[in-house]
């Protein structure tokens, strides 16, 4: 097993390798060089040449590439534009609040997802099959950001339910130990403001998980449906268990599988979906951040977010292979 | 009085857009206690469909039951869904044809048998684990307490279906149906899961029902054999009887069809010519007559009735080949 | 003599009778496209895409007004908080800048079209090229086939190991702000699923039983590549592309939202609209909803022949 995990890290290296090439040619082909990118636009050509030779930017590629790489291996990803802060500093920051929304939204996608794709299979053809593939369909259809464009409009502005914004109400006086808000709330007593900040997390949560939740959905009832076909349910149906023994044991053990690794994949997804929707929102978070150096051509955090997401998608995509292995008996390494 | 009697069943699978298809078409047939009874025919004469129609394994959108399923007394056609749960695994159960996708992979043997245990005798526990280590020892597999641990891929493809058929008697069922059990099996192993069910049937009196197609497999095992075409029961006889006087073209090309070591050196095989495709409709005629070499016309006025001799021996045909047979006496399906 | 012709013709009459239950000879092809045709999903799309398509087509002859004159503007500028809705004259009402947004609407599903063609066959064409290959390379069983086959993956995932929206992004960074840049960028998103799809779906037939068959009547591999596993990969490929003409239009929006789309504001496309409409006027949320709702409609419409279209191939799926 271990040397399963060894041998699957490995295999990870030559594709991170590969993406850090990749950024660093991205990062020197922006227009106007890499030293535009560090002192953005308003830089003189004095400025833009001293900085050359201060970066050494006039030495050879490679050695460029491996102080670009030893950058990253020590997780510098250079310093903001806009804040004039490390990247990571700044990710480290704001990567609480990204992280609860990314938790409610997949909280959602399967606590809503899974069992409505099981009983859309298991009723095929049914009202909740037609409704459960159709609103699966629209789901992935609707633009996140207008998703959440409307959801702020008539929760928040018209019926003024649910705020509209930002993760806590202003003027709460509120204590963040570890800086999850709900958390923090329940942690330290102040169970009002932990209220305050699930009521936050709730529009722009559905709004993220949208996506999840359409793909989720529509993963499990084909993965349902197809082993309601197999052989081994029948036995067990003529076995005469109880629905919930042949529902738990044999259906859904069989059919979540393939749920679980697109799950994996998910991640990616998630954390675009999380730029668009914290943007909406106001929502201080990592995605917000982005969203901001997007409009302000920030590179370094582009480019330390491309990162970061791509060490972490691999990352989780390891682990759900690896769970794979422990979940499926045919696949587990001797 | 036969502890399952079958009285003129019929599945039919409707589709929206297409025609209803009519696979069981009033069949009829029985068995009895310690009694072992064929159920024969190719693919696609209904012998399948009857086996689930009899377990309540049909869907319940798109197919239509009808006729009479009398098992001990109760009415299984019109039994509670939940009810016919609780029969199936105790009263009666069902063996299938292949023992690796029969198996849900990712549970370990040992819990395939033991949730039976549970379900239907309240075991738990060790003791549950002891009797399903009992029940893979007396189907023949070697190490059991081991094996109870191990995942159906780890077995092979004898050991599985002995398991599959440890499950089916766990709970001591008194009709058992076996659906081409040893279909997916090499020879050798076919044999002895053979003998390991008729051993099943002589010390535990359990009435067996045994679907195929191969007649070898049927010769050496039942004792009543009802073959089956286009959805309805063509001849019904017992073992002596039907191999010894096959009447209807159907068995005799099955029979006349099967391979023979002493047949003369270079002598072409006889298989039954064309194939289900070309049956007719029942209500034009013999569904058997595009196939059959010796209709008359007949075999084209309408459905043949199945007519039963003073040896019991019945058949569907108007134009039976009767050189051994008795002749005719009672029409059985007079209406 | 008599009786037997007679019950020879009564066979064959009952046998006619059965009716044409062949079943043999029809193609995967037309099987499929029978299938298609009595699905409603299938049904739904192609009548969502053929209008969309239609109205991009004929956009200009059917647009009443200059989708780019700010021909009432004395009505919008004084008050900024007041919004026409639809009337006689404008069935859509006004935007912002007092434009027709009819008219903006048909040409904006032009232009959509364009982006969402063009960011396909990019992605289409690079990804089936970088699939090929690997899938040919791999195929043909050589040590240095599977190296390039590997390369090739590799990159691939790297690719997709960033999601397509920061992908677009990048892409949209390198080049600057146009409708362009759009195009690329969602196309060369597109580009690794492309590729894996391909590749798995040559790879899949190479395996396939009846590829063996054929190599072992001799058949030359060139021949059993653009023969055989060419068009039987095709299916899940076609499938793939009108998906992804939804996913563009939609990443595209995003894109516009982002501000990375062009910066002609006054050209009408959809994404570009919406954004607009938002960034501008949280309080009026209607100037939103025809934008957001023409492209849900259309990618909705895209993404149902999409999912018949793969229904209908895949055999399993069949009820």
């Amino acid at each position: 097993m271990l040397r399963f995990v060894v041998r699957r890290l490995l295999q990870l290296v030559p594709t991170l390798l590969g993406l850090s090439v990749l950024l660093f040619l991205w990062v020197h082909a922006l227009p106007g060089g890499p030293e535009y990118s560090l002192l953005g636009e308003d830089a003189t050509t004095e400025q833009r040449e001293q900085l050359r030779q201060s970066l050494g930017l006039n030495d050879p590629i490679w050695i460029q590439y491996g102080r670009f790489m030893g950058k990253l291996l020590q997780l510098d990803f250079g310093t903001s534009l806009a804040t004039g802060q490390p990247v990571m500093t700044e990710f480290l920051n704001r990567f609480p609040a990204t992280a609860e929304l990314a938790v409610t939204a997949m909280l959602i996608a399967t606590v809503v997802g899974i069992p409505l794709g099981y009983f859309a299979a298991r009723y095929r053809g049914r009202l909740i099959d037609t409704s459960a593939v159709a609103g699966s369909l629209i789901g992935i259809c609707i633009p996140v950001f207008f998703l959440g464009f409307i959801f702020k409009v008539v929760f928040a502005q018209h019926l003024g339910i649910l705020p509209s914004a930002f993760r806590q109400t202003a003027g709460l006086d509120a204590t963040h130990p570890t800086g999850f808000f709900v958390l923090d709330g329940l942690l330290t007593g102040e169970f009002d403001a932990a209220w305050d900040a699930f009521l936050h997390l709730v529009l722009p949560g559905l709004t993220l998980a949208s996506i999840p939740l359409a793909i989720i959905t529509r993963m499990t009832r084909a993965s349902v449906l197809e082993v309601l076909g197999e052989d081994y349910v029948r036995t067990a149906e003529s076995k005469g268990l109880q629905q919930r023994v042949v529902r738990g044991r044999h259906i859904l053990r069989n059919a979540m599988l393939p749920v679980v690794t697109a799950m994996g994949l998910l991640t990616g997804s998630l954390f675009a979906g999380a730029v668009l929707t914290e943007s909406v929102f106001a929502f201080q978070g990592m995605g917000s951040f982005v969203y901001q150096a997007t409009q302000t051509r920030d590179y370094p955090v582009l480019m330390g977010f491309i990162m970061l997401i791509a060490v972490i998608y691999v990352l989780v995509n390891l682990l759900v292979d690896i769970s794979y292995s422990l979940f499926d008996p045919r696949v587990r390494v001797r | 009085m036969p502890l399952l009697k079958v009285d003129d069943l019929s599945v039919t699978f409707t589709q929206r857009g297409k025609a209803d298809v009519r696979a069981v078409d009033g069949v009829s047939f029985s068995v009895s206690e310690g009694e072992v009874v064929g159920l024969v025919g190719e693919s696609g004469c209904g012998k399948s469909v009857t086996s689930l129609a009899l377990m309540g394994l049909l869907a319940d959108r798109g197919v239509k039951v009808g006729g009479s399923v009398n098992f001990d007394g109760i009415e299984l056609l019109n039994l509670h869904k939940n009810a016919m749960r609780d029969m199936r695994g105790q009263e009666l159960a069902m063996i299938f044809q292949d023992p690796l996708s029969s198996l849900n992979p990712v549970v370990p043997i040992g819990v395939q048998v033991t949730e039976i245990l549970q379900r239907h005798r309240k075991m738990r526990g060790e003791a549950a684990r002891k009797e399903a280590a009992d029940l893979l020892d007396r189907v023949g597999i070697p190490d059991p307490t081991r094996r109870l641990k191990e995942y159906p891929h780890q077995l092979s493809g004898g050991m599985r279906q002995r398991a599959l058929i440890a499950m089916a008697v766990a709970c001591a069922p008194r009709l058992l149906i076996a659906d081409e059990p040893t279909t997916a099996l090499d020879v050798t192993i076919q044999a002895q899961i053979l003998e390991l069910l008729k051993e099943l049937v002589d010390t535990q009196g359990t009435a067996l029902l045994m679907i195929t197609h191969d007649l070898g497999v049927v010769a050496g095992l039942c004792d009543e054999i009802n073959v089956l075409y286009g959805g309805r029961v063509v001849e019904s006889a017992a073992r002596r009887n039907l191999f010894a006087a096959p009447t209807h073209p159907y068995s005799v090309g099955l029979l006349g069809s099967i391979p023979r070591l002493d047949a003369p050196r270079g002598e072409p095989l006889k298989p039954v010519r064309g194939s289900v495709n070309d049956n007719i409709a029942w209500s034009d005629g013999c569904a058997f007559a595009p196939r059959c070499d010796y209709y008359t016309m007949e075999c084209l006025q309408g459905p043949p009735e199945l007519v039963e001799s003073y040896t019991g021996h019945k058949y569907r045909c108007v134009n039976p080949i009767t050189e051994h047979t008795a002749p005719a006496v009672i029409d059985t399906e007079a209406s | 003599m008599s009786t037997k012709t007679d019950k020879i013709d009564r066979l064959a009459e009952l046998t006619a009778k059965r009716g044409g239950r062949d079943g043999h000879g029809a193609s995967l092809w037309r099987e499929a496209f029978g299938r298609l045709r009595r699905s409603p999903m299938a049904m739904a799309g192609t009548v969502i895409v053929g209008a969309f398509v239609i109205i991009a087509i004929i956009g200009p002859w059917i647009a009443p007004y200059d989708p780019t004159a700010q021909a009432w503007g004395n009505e919008v500028f004084p008050n900024r908080n007041m919004f026409v809705g639809p009337r006689g004259e404008n069935w859509f009402g006004l935007d912002h800048l007092g434009r027709d947004q009819f008219s903006r609407m048909v040409i904006g599903a032009r232009q959509s079209l364009l982006v969402g063609v063009v960011a396909t066959l990019l992605g289409f064409a690079a990804g089936a090229i970088l699939g090929g290959i690997a899938g040919a390379a791999a195929g043909l069983g050589k040590s240095w086939g599977r190296r390039i086959d590997t390369i090739l993956m590799r990159f691939t995932d790297m690719m997709l190991a960033i999601p397509a929206l920061l992908l677009a992004v990048s892409v949209a960074a390198l080049m600057g702000q146009s409708l362009a840049t759009v195009m690329i960028a969602v196309g060369v998103a597109q580009v690794p699923i492309f590729a894996r799809l391909l590749r798995g779906s040559m790879l899949a037939q190479a395996h396939s039983d009846y590829v063996l068959a054929a190599k072992a009547t001799g058949i030359k591999r060139k021949r059993i590549v653009l023969a055989h596993i060419l068009p039987n990969s095709v299916g899940p490929v076609l499938v793939q592309a009108t998906l992804t003409l939804a996913t563009a239009i939609i990443e595209a929006a995003a894109l516009s939202y982002l501000g990375l789309g062009s910066p002609d504001q006054s050209i009408p496309e959809w994404g570009t609209m919406l954004a607009d409409a938002q960034r501008f006027l949280s309080g009026a949320p209607q100037l939103a909803i025809y934008p957001a709702i023409a492209i849900i409609i259309t990618a909705l419409g895209f993404t149902l022949l999409g999912e018949a279209m793969r229904e209908s191939l895949d055999p399993k799926l069949r009820k």
